[in-house]
């Protein structure tokens, strides 16, 4: 047609995001699916705009809100004083499963000496954190069960810095709804406050007594035995409070957001 | 005198509260069950997985939306069940009573084909057993689940079954009793085709 007019840069930026969000939907395999979204491009875009949407939006809409309704009854069920069980070092699930949404060579390599987190949004004290400050403030460590959406669990030995700890540390609005974290391996999650608090929520520097390994999140890890593995965001660089819903990689793709064990 | 007048005068075998929770639950296991062997399919707990053609989701995410609303139509539609069957007297009625010697002797006749189903408000001790059977493995599936969902949140309940992944055994294991259940159900409804009838139009 005449007047369909060529779409500026902006607009096709927002078509492939809605494209790769709509194909990474359709295809489960983790791997798969990496590839395919990041080789999307333009032309494939094309390509795909004779293709239906057969997904029935009314359901989807129905099933979506079921699950923002399942976000609140979870957030009421959630006790901030029930603690998930420790486990003795002789149970830790050896080796611990790799776990992302590509391969284990695509984990990011983060150089040390140039790493900064990053903290933004409703904190008092905004500057940059280098690893060895962390490192200096009172550690704690925990060994709990890590369990994956897919139904799996694994045990493992988390240590570092108690994130309540943290958030008083950088003067966090602890009345602010969210915690969102944004990560190097462009993953994204986001938490309730309330579980931000919670006594085992911890900001991981180490796994099983060493540095935190590059696999399992290095330089740091959110980890959480009172959510699920996806909820526990790895390779982090910037920490922001909120009381703006910032969603996340898989929550924004369906994945149920509060996503509380 | 007619089958019509005839069937008109007879009291009803079903209140029409317990069909429409006999279908609503019909509905909801299929809900679960089809989202479910999805969920399962995302991390096998044994050597197979089930056919994507018959689950339900399309992937992992979509099936966790149908499970996580499901459960609450399993749930509330099983409490209302319950509570109209035993607060009405349907319970006692039409479950008691209910002994081994009855249902061995029931059985028996059931294989020897000589077990009738003339009065269709009276439940043989095969059946009692059986409808009693398929409301506990509900029960079950529904705790068992509560404790995947909240591991730490109903920490006592984990236990209960076991810890996290004993949980997902019994989750699988009373799902695997369930579908017995149903194809036994469905094979009895195929050659008893009056009591279909009677869960739809209540006689």
């Amino acid at each position: 047609m005449e007047n369909r007019s060529r779409l500026s840069r902006q607009d096709a930026g927002l078509v492939l995001k809605e494209a790769r969000k709509l194909l990474s939907a359709r295809v489960e395999h983790p791997g798969r699916r990496a590839f395919l979204t990041r080789t999307l491009t333009l032309g494939g875009v094309a390509m795909l705009s004779g293709c239906d949407v057969t997904n029935n939006a009314g359901i989807e809409r129905a099933l979506s809100a079921i699950s923002r309704f399942n976000d609140e009854v979870q957030a009421r069920i959630f006790d901030p004083h029930a603690l998930a069980p420790t486990y003795p070092a002789s149970m830790i699930t050896r080796p611990f499963p790799f776990n992302a949404y590509y391969g284990i060579t695509e984990a990011p390599a983060i150089d040390e000496p140039g790493y900064r987190l990053e903290i933004g949004g409703q904190a008092a004290d905004r500057r940059p954190w280098r690893l060895p400050e962390l490192r200096a403030l009172a550690q704690t460590e925990q060994i709990t069960r890590h369990i994956c959406v897919e139904g799996w669990s694994a045990i493992g030995r988390w240590g570092g810095v108690r994130f309540s700890d943290f958030l008083a540390r950088i003067g966090a609005d602890t009345t602010a709804r969210f915690v969102g974290f944004k990560c190097s391996d462009d993953y994204y999650t986001s938490i309730d406050m309330r579980t931000a608090l919670h006594p085992q929520t911890l900001l991981a520097l180490t796994y099983d007594g060493r540095t935190l390994p590059r696999e399992y999140g290095f330089p740091m890890k959110l980890r959480m035995p009172t959510k699920l593995g996806y909820k526990n965001p790895k390779h982090i660089r910037a920490i922001f409070i909120t009381n703006t819903y910032p969603g996340g990689y898989w929550e924004d793709q369906g994945y149920n957001w509060f996503g509380g064990s | 005198m007619t089958a019509a007048t005839r069937s008109a005068r007879a009291p009803s075998v079903h209140p029409s509260w317990l069909r429409i929770t006999h279908w609503l639950n019909a509905l909801a296991v299929l809900v679960m069950a089809t989202s479910g062997w999805r969920i399962y399919n995302a991390s096998p707990l044994f050597d197979f997985e089930f056919p994507d053609a018959v689950t339900l989701g399309g992937w992992l995410a979509g099936a966790l939306q149908w499970h996580f609303a499901g459960m609450w139509l399993l749930a509330l539609n099983g409490a209302v069940y319950l509570v109209l069957n035993l607060a009405t007297g349907r319970m006692r009625r039409r479950f008691f009573p209910l002994s081994p010697g009855g249902v061995l002797r029931d059985a028996a006749a059931a294989l020897r084909g000589r077990l009738t189903h003339d009065d269709p408000h009276r439940y043989n001790e095969v059946q009692r057993l059986a409808y009693l059977f398929v409301v506990l493995d509900i029960a079950l599936l529904v705790l068992s689940g509560l404790a995947l969902w909240k591991p730490v949140q109903f920490g006592m309940l984990r236990e209960l079954m076991g810890g996290y992944e004993t949980a997902r055994r019994v989750h699988f294991a009373a799902m695997a009793a369930l579908l017995a259940f149903v194809a036994v159900h469905l094979a009895m409804v195929a050659l008893v085709p009056g009591t279909l009838r009677a869960m739809i139009r209540g006689r």
